[in-house]
């Protein structure tokens, strides 16, 4: 009995469950006290409310729409965490999921508008895009030295003006925004398979599903194939992975185009439903790439773990709308998130520490019973990576 | 042609001040990707300050604006830039991670901390907005008719030849490089390299904050803080790794690209430029695209310390 219990505690997943609801807590406790500077009076109140989101609504009608756009806001978060997950553990950090998602988002509004395709060819066109992004990077890295985190940066940056280049020619007369998605090229809309009729929302399409049903490949992928493996032993020691055979530079430049399409895919996922209109003079990169570095972080780098941090950090940022705006300000939900990822910096110092707690009172167990296999439990403790 | 030269010095000034702070902070070994936000947070802290002398002591001198605005824009930078050197020095934490998330925080918190003040002040007052026209004033010499010189110039080729003399010909300098090459090395003749690291990223924050303060005064006379500083911060990182981690090429690196920037603001008040009907996206793109390519050709040979981005672990070899 005793033995079982330890040995859940030892589990990897549930250190990494517990170390991101540390962080999850510690996030809104900070939040909540930069609320109580603010105005004492509602803090309380406005993280509730932040927390609610849709449950703030009275019908269950209302309830279930407003669940809807979260869900609709949720799914490309998913994509770009998974595009960032699935480079990380091969060892190499998509900062440039933003850009991707950047030029996926132009080119799938691109082909829409300008081209008048339907939906599915919008998406192949923005996850196309996106992927070769992602190989300017990867080459950048294989065969130039630059670090991908550099190239990403500066690539992000580079997608956005020409994106809004690009997409002026398919802007309003009379505003900054595209033209209106359902107006112009009905065919392009996601399908939505009655989904949007169970949520009472008309933005409630397939992407939602296929969110899931990537997250389920990408895990099956780096977890149960070859390939997988052959990408993760690339990250862990791109030497010895030469020195084994595996084309090291290949896979690095294999991995970032398939997170460049992961995260052009995202995007399609979202602005293909019509929810939003790209604006042609937006200054700043969109947030949904770093906020998919949070979500990676918090799901505790596995793809189904960043199905629930996705929906997580959406629910709140949603949920920062019901607060009290005479008091306070919708943006306590993009604080008490970029407080979450600055903790999810410390995860591994969590996990650390955790694992020699378990360490130290297994020895001490063993000592009691007079064991003499103390030795290589503490070796196993001590472990650093 | 007067506007270009003035706008290419403030871009440059803010460029060369925010890379110098990046340079200081890899030099140690700590990859400061906040730069973006320690901006943010620094230039808050000037514009605060601004508006609260213009509002509660209306006739103060523009050396007590200046001395005023600038220390709070370093005290500001240096205690934000706190949050990184804890997390990457004391608990070995992923500098990329704490990096990015705090540019998300400091966009976030000023948004939230100035929409409180401003709400508190008027209730009717949702925005983000801090005016400091009057004070922005003190910032600025008039030279000849049109010409405005910014203090910031000035004060950036001080902070230049007092970087360059700092990092090459002082103990202090010198050691603080040691732990970004080989801190083992450096620990093993005596040097505690956990302080120098805190002080290549204080002093990153305090160039940072300086920066940022100095990139919202520029032109503008007022500054939304829902924006950010719309990417400066990460074309400083470009700056500095263009300047190969170097003083003065860093300067170089930042008129070069400064001049880019300042011809997407002006270029239609020069005929030739206007006549070319070249969209101004070109223009703010290229110092991206440059740096790239030029990266694409030195990385190979790369300057950068070798220890950067990696935590001290006292008992490795």
């Amino acid at each position: 009995m005793d033995k079982n219990k330890k040995s859940f505690f030892k589990n990897e997943g549930v250190q990494a469950v517990i170390a991101s609801l540390i962080c999850v807590v510690l996030g809104l406790l900070i939040g909540f006290i930069v609320l109580l500077c603010i105005n004492p009076a509602g803090a309380g109140k406005a993280i509730v409310d932040m927390m609610k989101n849709f449950f703030a609504y009275k019908t269950s009608s209302l309830q279930l729409k407003y669940f809807g756009s979260t869900l609709v806001k949720s799914a490309p978060l998913v994509l770009c965490s998974l595009s960032i997950l699935f480079c990380y553990k091969v060892g190499l950090f998509n900062i440039g999921a933003a850009g991707q998602y950047t030029i996926g988002a132009g080119f799938a509004l691109y082909a829409a508008l300008a081209w008048n395709l339907p939906w599915w060819l919008c998406i192949i066109v923005a996850a196309f895009s996106g992927a070769v992004l992602g190989t300017i990077s990867g080459i950048l890295k294989a065969y130039c030295n630059v670090n991908e985190v550099i190239s990403g940066i500066m690539l992000n940056w580079i997608s956005l003006y020409c994106m809004n280049m690009l997409l002026e020619s398919v802007k309003e007369e009379t505003s900054p925004y595209t033209k209106n998605l359902a107006a112009v090229n009905r065919k392009a809309i996601l399908p939505t398979l009655g989904l949007d009729k169970v949520f009472g929302n008309k933005y409630v399409t397939i992407a939602i599903p296929l969110a899931i049903i990537m997250a389920v490949i990408v895990w099956i992928v780096l977890e149960k194939t070859k390939f997988g493996y052959e990408l993760k032993a690339t990250g862990f020691n791109r030497h010895a992975a030469k020195y084994c055979g595996m084309a090291e530079k290949r896979n690095m430049i294999i991995t970032l185009s398939i997170g460049g399409a992961i995260a052009g895919f995202g995007a399609a996922m979202f602005y293909l439903t019509g929810i939003e209109q790209w604006n042609c003079s937006q200054s700043s990169v969109p947030g949904m790439g770093f906020n998919g570095i949070a979500a990676a972080f918090l799901g505790g780098l596995n793809p189904i773990g960043s199905i629930f941090s996705s929906y997580f950090i959406q629910h709140i940022t949603e949920g920062g709308a019901n607060v009290d705006l005479r008091v306070y300000s919708r943006q306590i939900a993009d604080l008490v998130s970029a407080i979450i990822i600055y903790l999810c910096g410390f995860v591994f110092f969590m996990k650390y520490v955790m694992k020699k707690m378990i360490a130290k009172r297994e020895e001490a167990a063993k000592l009691a019973t007079e064991k003499e296999t103390a030795e290589e439990d503490k070796n196993e403790g001590g472990e650093n990576k | 042609m007067t506007l270009l030269l003035q706008y290419t010095l403030f871009f440059a000034s803010v460029l060369t001040l925010v890379a110098l702070g990046g340079c200081f902070s890899e030099h140690s070994g700590v990859i400061n990707l906040g730069l973006e936000g320690i901006m943010v947070i620094g230039g808050m802290g000037g514009a605060l300050t601004m508006r609260y002398i213009a509002e509660h002591f209306p006739d103060a001198s523009a050396f007590t604006i200046i001395a005023m605005a600038l220390l709070m824009a370093i005290v500001f930078g240096m205690i934000y830039s706190l949050l990184l050197a804890v997390a990457s020095i004391n608990f070995n934490a992923d500098q990329t991670i704490v990096g990015t998330a705090m540019n998300m925080l400091a966009t976030a918190a000023a948004t939230v901390i100035i929409k409180a003040i401003n709400t508190a002040k008027n209730s009717s007052n949702v925005s983000s907005v801090v005016e400091y026209i009057k004070p922005k004033e003190a910032f600025m010499i008039r030279i000849g008719k049109y010409f405005d010189l910014s203090w910031f110039a000035i004060i950036t080729v001080i902070l230049l030849v007092v970087a360059y003399i700092t990092l090459y010909k002082t103990k202090f300098g010198l050691r603080l490089m040691a732990c970004g090459e080989y801190p083992q090395a450096a620990a093993s003749v005596g040097i505690d390299v956990y302080k120098m690291r805190y002080a290549g990223v204080l002093i990153s924050g305090a160039l940072g904050g300086i920066g940022g303060l100095s990139y919202i005064t520029a032109g503008v006379s007022e500054w939304k803080f829902e924006d950010g500083v719309r990417g400066f911060g990460f074309l400083a990182l470009a700056v500095m790794i263009f300047g190969q981690w170097k003083p003065m090429k860093i300067a170089l690196a930042a008129i070069l690209f400064g001049a880019f920037r300042a011809l997407s603001n002006v270029r239609e008040a020069i005929p030739f430029l206007a006549s070319l009907k070249i969209p101004s996206q070109i223009y703010v793109m290229m110092p991206y695209i440059i740096s790239l390519v030029v990266l694409a050709f030195t990385s190979k040979k790369s300057r950068a310390p070798k220890a950067e981005g990696i935590p001290y672990d006292k008992g490795q070899r």
